[in-house]
């Protein structure tokens, strides 16, 4: 297997972006990636795009070939692909686009993630997330996605004593690194009093533990790591790409303070850096909700079991703290374009290892994680990303 | 939706049909046609199995943003539900003070009305629960 390079990143501003189509969001991202990264058109051997539910949102399938003409790349013929896997589809294209780079299959890979979710009105976008989760025996009985992480949170604070106040300092945080990104959904700082007043989505979880329905689209040029020299001075390589999965449905699982797919991924990741939690300097990991945050920083091994909401209560996870997590504002304040969050969780750490993050800029950071999750944690991808 | 779909579920979904494994004896619900503890040994070998119907609240919460088709529910309490057979489950715990509902309560199962195809369409039916 050879070694990969992320040699390119871009993404559009997340939000309610009404004014731009699927098509227009997906060639803004790519042409954004194509010209940081400094390539041709003709240089490009195959696409990868994560895409949740494109079909529902906007009664659009077969996105690979529609990424492959908004690319302008059909004469070339090459293979697009469209990925799936809920809200990890960008995380599992990101992983795709790293084997078909080692397996020297392929030389330079575009990989890139979309979600259009404002074109569907008033619980449509409700429905359409809870096909992330098991339609027969979860949301066919009244559970929705947020219910399912409601139910992880309740066992949490049973479990460890963690706190609906420790649950709201998560997204007050990310909304604070939020305000500091000129691209997230969100850009407002928020108090715990906000989060604790804000209605209730379904209890533990109220309307601010919760990320947004938003607009938008990222992506990230791959390329074998000796030939990533040629076309920047900006390399990133990839130092594990990781997927793990576990049941469709919650109850199915054998835990529920843990996603286990995700300690399983983390585990072989670390094993395949040849590192330990301690050596990561930040991470962006999927907090689609408070919870799932705190369960994240404990299975990646940042913290104990049970420890997570009191690391975040005491600013360990903050810009400034220990470990920062979800420089970027995360899914709940930069926004959760649920098919593109894991492509722009990479520009991120991209961003933090090339020390291009501006006010948000992680000082010395060399390398970083991306956790993103799929569903109730029937998938897990993690990619360990160092600066070279 | 077509009502096979619904229809096709009706022995699971009314009376707790699961499966048992005749190998290793492990009780599965909702139904699943391999047993992951003895795969390729059970192929063939899981036999229909009902349920008790009786269980403890592993988790609980409370829905106050619901799909369009349970509008009319909110508030209602979705438990995670550790039957006494050993397998876990998802359901609406019905009947009672929601202030009520504690992990550890035990439950019993109950056969109810869960949702319908619109004003005019079928009325799909199944299992919720109550305290004991």
């Amino acid at each position: 297997m050879r070694e990969v390079a992320i040699i390119g990143v871009g993404m559009t501003e997340f939000g309610e972006i009404w004014q731009k189509s699927f098509r227009d969001l997906v060639a803004e991202a790519g042409i954004k990636a194509i010209l940081d990264a400094g390539i041709e058109g003709d240089e490009i051997d195959a696409m990868y795009i994560g895409g949740m539910s494109t079909g529902r949102f906007i009664g659009q399938e077969h996105v690979g070939s529609l990424a492959l003409e908004v690319a302008g790349l059909e004469d070339l013929h090459i293979p697009s692909t469209r990925v799936e896997a809920a809200c990890a589809s960008g995380g599992v294209a990101m992983h795709q686009g790293y084997l078909a780079v080692a397996s020297g299959m392929y030389d330079i890979v575009v990989v890139g993630g979309a979600e259009k979710m404002t074109d569907v009105v008033g619980g449509e976008a409700t429905n359409i997330l809870a096909s992330a989760a098991d339609r027969e025996w979860e949301a066919f009985f009244g559970a929705t996605f947020p219910g399912l992480y409601a139910l992880m949170a309740r066992y949490h604070m049973h479990k460890y004593g963690t706190t609906p106040e420790q649950l709201a300092m998560v997204a007050v945080k990310n909304h604070y690194n939020g305000s500091l990104n000129p691209k997230a959904q969100f850009k407002r700082k928020i108090t715990v009093e906000d989060v604790l007043n804000s209605p209730i989505v379904a209890d533990p979880l109220h309307l601010l533990d919760c990320s947004p329905i938003t607009d938008g689209a990222a992506a990230a040029i791959l390329a074998p790591l000796d030939i990533a020299k040629k076309y920047t001075d900006k390399i990133v390589k990839i130092k594990a790409s990781v997927q793990a999965c576990d049941t469709l449905s919650l109850h199915g699982r054998k835990r529920f303070d843990s996603l286990p797919a995700a300690v399983h991924a983390a585990k072989k990741a670390y094993e395949i850096a040849g590192i330990k939690p301690k050596d990561i300097d930040l991470a962006e990991v999927h907090d689609c909700f408070t919870i799932a945050e705190i369960i994240a920083i404990e299975d990646l091994g940042f913290f104990e079991k049970g420890e997570g909401g009191k690391a975040t209560e005491e600013g360990l996870t903050a810009l400034d703290g220990e470990i920062p997590i979800n420089t970027s504002g995360g899914l709940k304040a930069k926004g959760h374009p649920v098919g593109a969050t894991g492509v722009a969780q990479i520009n991120e750490i991209v961003l933090q290892l090339r020390g291009e993050a501006d006010k948000r800029q992680v000082k010395d950071a060399e390398i970083g994680l991306a956790h993103n999750v799929g569903g109730s944690g029937g998938t897990c991808v993690i990619h360990i990303l160092e600066a070279v | 939706m077509g009502v096979a779909r619904y229809w096709r579920e009706i022995p699971a979904r009314y009376n707790l049909i699961g499966k048992k494994c005749q190998v290793c004896g492990k009780i599965y619900f909702p139904p699943r046609s391999i047993c992951p503890t003895c795969r390729r040994k059970s192929i063939g070998k899981m036999e229909d199995y009902k349920l008790s119907g009786k269980g403890t609240v592993e988790s609980y919460t409370i829905i106050y943003t619901p799909p369009p088709e349970f509008s009319d529910k909110v508030p209602y309490a979705i438990a995670l539900i550790r039957m006494d057979e050993g397998c876990y489950l998802t359901g609406q715990i019905v009947d009672c003070d929601l202030e009520e509902i504690h992990i550890g309560m035990r439950v019993k199962a109950c056969f109810r009305r869960i949702q319908e195809d619109g004003k005019r369409g079928a009325i799909y039916y199944g299992y919720k629960f109550r305290k004991v």
